[in-house]
């Protein structure tokens, strides 16, 4: 350009002809090559960037509309990082804040949504980084304990691949630039009464939301709100169907002694999933040596956790549900007519059994049985006398409750006519969830003004001419309303990490008052529901977590008899029939991009980072799919397992035109003639960690039949494929490794567990015992309560730092988990109804004859005099001897840099209390050290020995089945050390004299005598 | 030249070349031809084209483990097919199996010469340099194995140091160090300071300059002096004394590694003797490798005669059956303890996973060694050398088959894994056998790889008047 040496670096002498105005003097500095051009985008730049909408000012007609925008844009100012920085501060404190103490954590409660649903929690945060949520446990959806995917929400909250900015075709703009470009869209839909306008938001239960929405639709009378979750319970259409209106069905499984589970996986997933595991386990506490214990019956097509946990379990294809609904019924003396004859056998005693258990039994039924059959199961628990004892209805507790898929064929039938102008998609992922016969994503694509609103630039921001980021509910101020309708008042924990913004700032943009804060938007809400003492009120609330009182009152119903008793029309039985079902750990796909979540594995195929075709292992032969078997033919594994994975068969599922192709897993105890597909898998933009993990299955789910359809073509194709499974062998191989024995045998004696193994005497080594004077820390876990829910799993690798290592290196064996929830299968493979599954959390043993520490040559493990064997991960220099050497292989090796030391976010995640191990080391479950060295400190200070129950390892604190207890076995009246004299505790391998630390409280089932032999193993 | 050297033992010429699978030194001899013919290998101008040939394709196959190493160092040991449950894979199994080759060399030279066994004489010194270079690449495993190699080659080493902080003594791998270095020193002493005399020689035969100084400088002042050879043949007498109990010791403290540990498979009694039975059976395979063509190559059959063979193929067949022994007693054992796991452990070796490594092993380590109760087949040259390949493949199959299938099905059926060499695996074995005969090609054109003195005590005219010796 030029070489004027007279120039200082840096400046240059432009001339580009007539280009720049004549008249300008000096020294032409320029400040990019759009000022330097002086070309539109930058002269619209200048104009647009201060003030904003200048030009509207000069158009009389505009003004007042300038005025509304400027005041939205201010108020964002603050907000808007490419505009202006916020202040930040960057000295320490001069006044330190009340209540922080550095290195010591604050909790806060708050909630974490599943499926609109609050779940109760208390949010761990050290010096303002959130860092591990816990249960909270005044919250009725929580008492305590958690599960997975609220776990994993701490890691969603810091994922860098979360949308971070406002977006516009892939260009990155401000908030100001949206709301510049919503306010023509808006201004035309409002002189329109917003007929162009529809909404889609998921399950909303926020009462704020609520509110903000109806007041919208007041202002916009022919706008729609449509709220879509691929997901959405089932239940709605069959209360409706029984009692003339939706109601919510509560199910109070701590006062049900015979609990039978129609396909309802009540252990697993749904808003009151924890209440129900922490309801269900109560029934199965035993003190002493004697119990009255509930009884599980569970009908079910997927092998799932409520199969697992069952007395008796009836595999049966999804169309034989209906008939077996009815034939219980009949058999109940209910005029309910087509009754199916199969499985009379198994009918006939758990009528009998209901029977005899008036009042105190419970029927659910699960989301794969009709409307017709959900009235049925109504009509059951009101015969059995059950409604106002283990079941109870309410109101709705989600707003305006609608057919999810009617409401969703109807707006894309408004898009394909284009009558819909502005379509506003928030939180919800429709152009991937949508049934694959309902066209979203691409009648959306007729809409001309179309804005996606979402934590993740995901597959249906692609569609949009807008993306904008979502502030996570850790970030920002809502509200939500728990299974029961208690209310909890999100709170923030960390200012947005981006620039996000939460659902109540974008529905104040559509409204008229655009300027409004979240946190004003709810608390005006809240205002004039807390009465006179408002401050008081809402502080209380944040405190507890939860408002109280809100919980919905019982609904007194009938069920009105109608012609859902007569014969339902039989279904057709050719084909394959195929079970859609939401993945037990990704959700509907919500958790793709979520590497807790992907690397969990699944209760129990153990199967991580992919969906899968579940299939009987007789369709499989059938079929022709690989299955590995030992020497005697008899089959042990599904696949063929080799170093690098499970290698499986690819096989193809057409249900008419809709096709799909997953690998082949055979899961025993599925019922032949049925797969299983999980949905939530397949997406191509959820981000680096879940793009192309597993298969859509959305792609063959019709919004007719949503949850199972029959008439599937299915075919073994010539591909294989190799999947990452963290258990492949089924069998317990006759070791004595899950103790079980029915409550006959458990009163007969109750010492069984101890008499299946062999604890060798103390005495039968040359060196003195060490003698464990202070404290001797010990935990159990007790088998019958346990369910099997990964729960402590993620909790363990959200407390201690665990890294995730991704699919290939789980396929190798090298998965990282401290803990593990070991699947084991009894009875026949071929048969189906015989199988048995056990799940056994393991985790280190802390053997006090511990076999790794002898062999490590560099003393890098070590025991304590309180009975822990120590890590030192400094001094490990990665032999992996004492892996090799212990018999539980609860050590794990950093074979890689698995850890992720890089990424800003994830260093704000980790837990401070505990060390980020490096390439090169071992690295084991320590019963969470870090806690009990801060409670001993504490203790300390005060002066005051450790209080029993003081110490909570992560596992503990999250096992929503309170199966983990923890503690000093030798004080005497710990519950550890009553439960360590328990008859039912037992160690794993004590006949290698490891004397382990970890024990184990045998399983005592409850089955009923009547019942027919195969189903109980 | 230096003078001729007294002899160790007493000589029966008569008898002793009589027919050719007996005797060991062709008829012909004298002192100035043995000198002449192994000296000459060292010393002649021209290198063959045969010697660049084999030492550029050695040296090429050991840049494979310099690639191999330092993508390890770069990327971590999820390189290797390493994982849980098999925390152990090829690093252990080779450091094992060079250790086992490496004992046939301390064996030669020290048990055989203090038995007085003179076949000894001529495959000692390549059998010691074969033991020396063997040890440097087992070794390169146990420190390239573990996570953190720059801290492991000193943290296991006891040193003082400010943490106070010494290694754990209860753990094998401590001992391993101990006896896999105590071992390398002494060989290498041992070695060398059997090398003097042979090294005095080079210097005074060697034609050039720098040649003469390098020899004199190893030579180290040796004039060949009565009192020379009286105090070598101390110091010789010594160090073999120091090097016999190294030849149990170091692969008993090497099969400590696994019996210490409580794997099934693993934990058993029969592992000391059977593992240095299996060492020196794996040893001699390795020697009559590397006989076989360096008599053929350097015309070397005057002094490493059919006897030397057939002598080392009896030695292989003892030893072959003692490990045949053990592996019987691992079986037995599993059916008479009663015990599950051990139980589960051999049926899974025979019928599991690696069934096929196993039967191979019995192929190779039980069934063929038998053949060597044929004379015919002992005499063969062609069939030693091939059965001394199937030797050295068994006795690797053997250390697979230990450690993969032992540690890949252990306690909880929960946690069962299966294993596989990557090919960073196999660059470092087969890098690690570059090593080896770069290091053997150096060895042989660089030093003499039969000892001259004491093949001179061979040649009828040192046969000495009786007399008491020593």
């Amino acid at each position: 350009m030029s070489a004027d040496s007279k120039l200082a670096p840096g400046e240059m002498r432009v001339e580009f002809g007539g280009v720049r105005p004549r008249h300008e003097r000096g020294r032409a500095l320029w400040r990019s090559l759009d000022q330097l051009e002086q070309s539109p985008e930058f002269l619209e730049f200048l104009h647009r960037e201060f003030p904003q909408n200048a030009s509207e000012f000069t158009d009389p007609e505009g003004r007042r509309e300038f005025l509304r925008v400027m005041s939205a844009s201010l108020a964002l100012a603050g907000l808007v990082a490419c505009t202006k920085q916020p202040a930040e501060l960057i000295v320490p404190y001069v006044r330190q804040p009340e209540q922080i103490v550095p290195g010591r954590p604050l909790f806060f409660a708050s909630a974490v949504l599943d499926g609109g649903y609050a779940k109760g929690v208390l949010v761990e945060s050290h010096e303002g980084r959130p860092t591990k949520i816990e249960g909270n446990p005044e919250h009725p959806a929580s008492l305590g304990g958690s599960d997975a995917v609220t776990q994993a929400a701490i890691l969603e909250l810091y994922d860098p691949d979360r949308a971070q900015t406002v977006r516009s075709f892939g260009e990155i703009h401000s908030w100001a630039e949206f709301v510049a470009a919503l306010q023509p869209v808006l201004e035309k839909q409002r002189a329109r009464k917003g007929a162009g306008l529809r909404i889609v938001t998921e399950v909303v239960t926020s009462p704020t939301l609520r509110k903000q929405l109806e007041e919208l639709l007041l202002e916009l009378p022919e706008a729609k709100w449509v709220q879509w979750d691929a997901t959405a319970r089932n239940a709605r259409a069959g209360a409706t169907l029984a009692f003339g209106e939706a109601v919510e069905t509560r199910w109070h499984l701590d006062a049900a002694d015979v609990v039978v589970s129609l396909d309802a996986d009540f252990l697993a997933a749904g808003p009151a999933s924890v209440r129900q595991i922490r309801d269900f386990a109560s029934r199965r506490k035993i003190d002493g040596e004697h119990a009255k214990l509930n009884r599980l019956y569970a009908i079910e097509t997927t092998p799932g956790l409520a199969g697992v946990n069952a007395e008796h379990r009836l595999p049966v294809r999804p169309s034989e549900l209906d008939g077996l609904v009815r034939a219980l019924a009949a058999a109940l003396g209910l005029p309910v007519a087509g009754g199916t004859s199969a499985h009379a056998a198994w009918i006939g005693p758990l009528a009998k059994d209901l029977q005899a258990h008036r009042g105190a039994s419970l029927v659910m039924a699960g989301d794969s049985l009709s409307p017709a059959a959900h009235a049925i199961v109504h009509l059951i628990n009101e015969r059995l006398g059950n409604v106002g004892r283990t079941v109870s209805y309410s109101a709705p507790v989600a707003a305006a409750p609608i057919d999810a898929v009617a409401a969703l064929t109807e707006l894309v039938a408004e898009m394909s006519a284009r009558k819909v102008e502005a379509l506003f998609i928030l939180g919800a992922n429709p152009a991937y969830t949508a049934p694959a016969d309902i066209a979203f994503a691409d009648a959306m694509m007729l809409v001309p003004f179309r804005v996606h609103f979402s934590l993740y630039d995901d597959e249906t921001s692609e569609r949009c001419h807008w993306q904008l980021p979502e502030a996570h509910s850790l970030e920002a101020w809502s509200d939500a309303l728990a299974f029961d309708g208690t209310a909890t008042i999100v709170q923030p924990l960390i200012e947005p990490l981006y620039v996000g913004k939460s659902a109540h700032e974008l529905l104040a943009l559509l409204s008229s008052r655009p300027d409004r804060k979240g946190y004003d938007i709810v608390r005006d809400h809240w205002r004039s529901r807390l009465g006179a003492d408002f401050e008081k009120a809402w502080r209380r609330a944040l405190h507890d977590g939860l408002v109280a009182g809100t919980a919905l009152p019982e609904k007194a119903v009938a069920v009105k008899v109608g012609d859902w008793t007569k014969a339902a029309v039989e279904p057709p039985a050719s084909g394959i029939e195929v079970v859609f079902r939401p993945d037990p750990t990704v959700g509907d796909g919500r958790g793709g991009n979520n590497g807790w979540l992907q690397e969990l594995p699944k209760p129990v195929s153990k199967l991580t980072w992919e969906n899968a075709v579940y299939m009987s292992l007789a369709t499989a032969k059938q079929l022709g799919v690989r299955t590995s078997s030992n020497y005697e033919g008899r089959t042990e594994s599904a696949g063929e397992p080799t170093p690098q994975g499970t290698i499986t068969d690819v096989v193809q599922l057409a249900l008419g035109e809709r096709k799909v192709s997953g690998p082949a897993w055979v899961l025993p105890g599925h019922p032949d003639g049925v797969v299983t597909v999980h949905l939530g898998y397949g997406r191509w933009r959820a981000g680096r960690v879940g793009n192309g993990a597993g298969f859509n299955a959305y792609a063959l789910r019709s919004g007719a039949s949503p949850h199972w359809e029959a008439g599937a073509q299915l075919v073994k194709t010539a591909f294989t494929t190799r999947v990452a499974c963290t258990q492949d062998h089924w069998s317990m191989e006759g070791r004595h490794l899950v103790r079980s024995g029915s409550l006959d045998e458990f009163e007969h004696e109750p010492r069984f567990a101890q008499e299946m193994g062999e604890d060798p005497p103390k005495a039968t080594t040359l060196y003195p015992p060490h003698p464990y004077e202070g404290h001797a820390w010990a935990l159990t876990v007790d088998l019958n309560t346990c369910v099997g829910c990964n729960a402590c799993v993620t909790a363990c690798q959200s407390e201690n730092n665990v890294p995730v290592v991704g699919k290939d290196q789980v396929a190798r064996g090298r998965e990282m988990h401290w803990i593990r929830v070991d699947r084991y299968f009894e009875g026949r493979p071929e048969q189906p109804d015989s199988i048995e599954t056990w799940s056994q959390p393991v985790m280190c043993m802390q053997c006090e004859n511990a076999p790794c520490e002898v062999v490590c040559p560099v003393t890098a493990t070590v025991h304590s005099d309180e009975g822990l064997n120590d890590m030192i991960y400094n001094r490990c220099v990665g032999t992996r001897y004492c892996s090799n050497n212990c018999p539980y292989k609860v050590r794990r090796f950093n074979f890689y840099l698995y850890q992720d030391w890089t990424t800003p976010t994830f260093k704000m995640m980790r837990n401070p209390d505990v060390s980020v191990r490096s390439r090169g080391v071992m690295e084991k479950c320590t019963y969470c050290v870090q806690r009990i060295s801060k409670v001993r400190i504490d203790a300390k200070n005060e002066g005051r020995p450790i209080k029993e129950g003081e110490i909570q390892t992560a596992c503990q604190q999250a096992c929503p089945a309170e199966a983990i207890v923890f503690g000093d076995q030798n004080d005497a009246t710990s519950r550890v050390a009553k439960l360590k004299a328990s008859p039912r505790n037992y160690g794993i391998l004590t006949d290698l004299n490891t004397r382990p630390r970890t024990s184990y409280l045998a399983a005592v089932r409850n089955p009923n005598p009547e019942m027919p032999k195969a189903s109980h193993g | 030249m230096a003078s001729p050297a007294p002899s160790h033992t007493r000589h029966e010429h008569d008898e002793r070349f009589q027919t050719e699978s007996d005797r060991l030194i062709a008829p012909g001899h004298d002192f100035a031809s043995v000198t002449d013919s192994i000296s000459k290998i060292v010393l002649q101008r021209r290198t063959p084209l045969g010697w660049w040939l084999g030492f550029a394709a050695a040296f090429g196959v050991m840049q494979l483990l310099l690639y191999a190493i330092a993508h390890l160092l770069f990327v971590g040991i999820g390189v290797w097919g390493v994982t849980i449950p098999i925390g152990w894979g090829f690093d252990i199994i080779n450091f094992v199996w060079w250790i086992g080759i490496g004992h046939a060399g301390t064996l030669i030279s020290a048990i055989l010469l203090l038995l007085r066994q003179e076949w000894r004489t001529s495959i000692n010194r390549f059998a010691e340099a074969m033991t020396l270079f063997a040890v440097a690449c087992a070794g390169f495993y146990p420190i390239f194995h573990t996570g953190r190699p720059w801290v492991a080659f000193y943290w296991l080493m006891p040193y003082p140091n400010t943490m106070g902080l010494w290694p754990n003594f209860r753990s094998p791998l401590i001992w391993d160090v101990f006896a896999v270095t105590t071992y390398a020193t002494v060989s290498a002493m041992f070695w060398f300071v059997g090398l003097i005399p042979d090294l005095a020689t080079l210097r005074d035969r060697a034609q050039s300059k720098p040649w003469k100084i390098v020899y004199g400088m190893l030579a180290m002042g040796w004039r060949g002096s009565a009192k020379h050879w009286h105090n070598y043949e101390t110091a010789y007498l010594l160090l073999a004394g120091l090097a016999t109990p190294l030849v149990v010791s170091v692969h008993t403290v090497v099969s400590f590694d696994f019996a210490t540990g409580i794997v099934p498979g693993w934990h058993a009694t029969i592992f000391p003797p059977y593992f240095v039975a299996g060492a020196i059976y794996a040893g001699f395979a390795m020697v009559l490798t590397l006989s076989i063509p360096l008599r053929k190559f350097y015309g070397l059959e005057d002094f490493i005669t059919m006897k030397h063979l057939e002598n080392m193929a009896k030695v292989m067949l003892a030893t072959g059956l003692i490990v045949a022994y053990g592996y019987m007693c691992e079986a037995f054992f599993a059916w008479y303890s009663g015990n599950p796991y051990e139980k589960y452990m051999i049926v899974n070796r025979m019928t599991g996973p690696y069934a096929l490594s196993y039967w191979a092993l019995i192929l190779c380590n039980v069934i063929a060694p038998n053949l060597l109760w044929s004379k015919r087949l002992r005499t063969s040259v062609p069939f030693l050398f091939f059965i001394s390949f199937v030797v050295s493949i068994g006795m690797w199959l053997e250390r697979f088959v230990i450690i993969v299938t032992s540690l890949h099905r252990d306690f909880l059926p929960s946690s069962w894994g299966l294993y596989a060499g990557t090919q960073f695996d196999w660059a470092a074995f087969i890098g690690t056998i570059g090593m080896f005969l770069t290091l053997m090609f150096l060895f042989v054109r660089f030093l003499p790889a039969i000892s001259i003195f004491e093949m001179r005590t061979l040649v009828p005219a040192a046969e000495m008047p009786e007399e008491e010796h020593q």
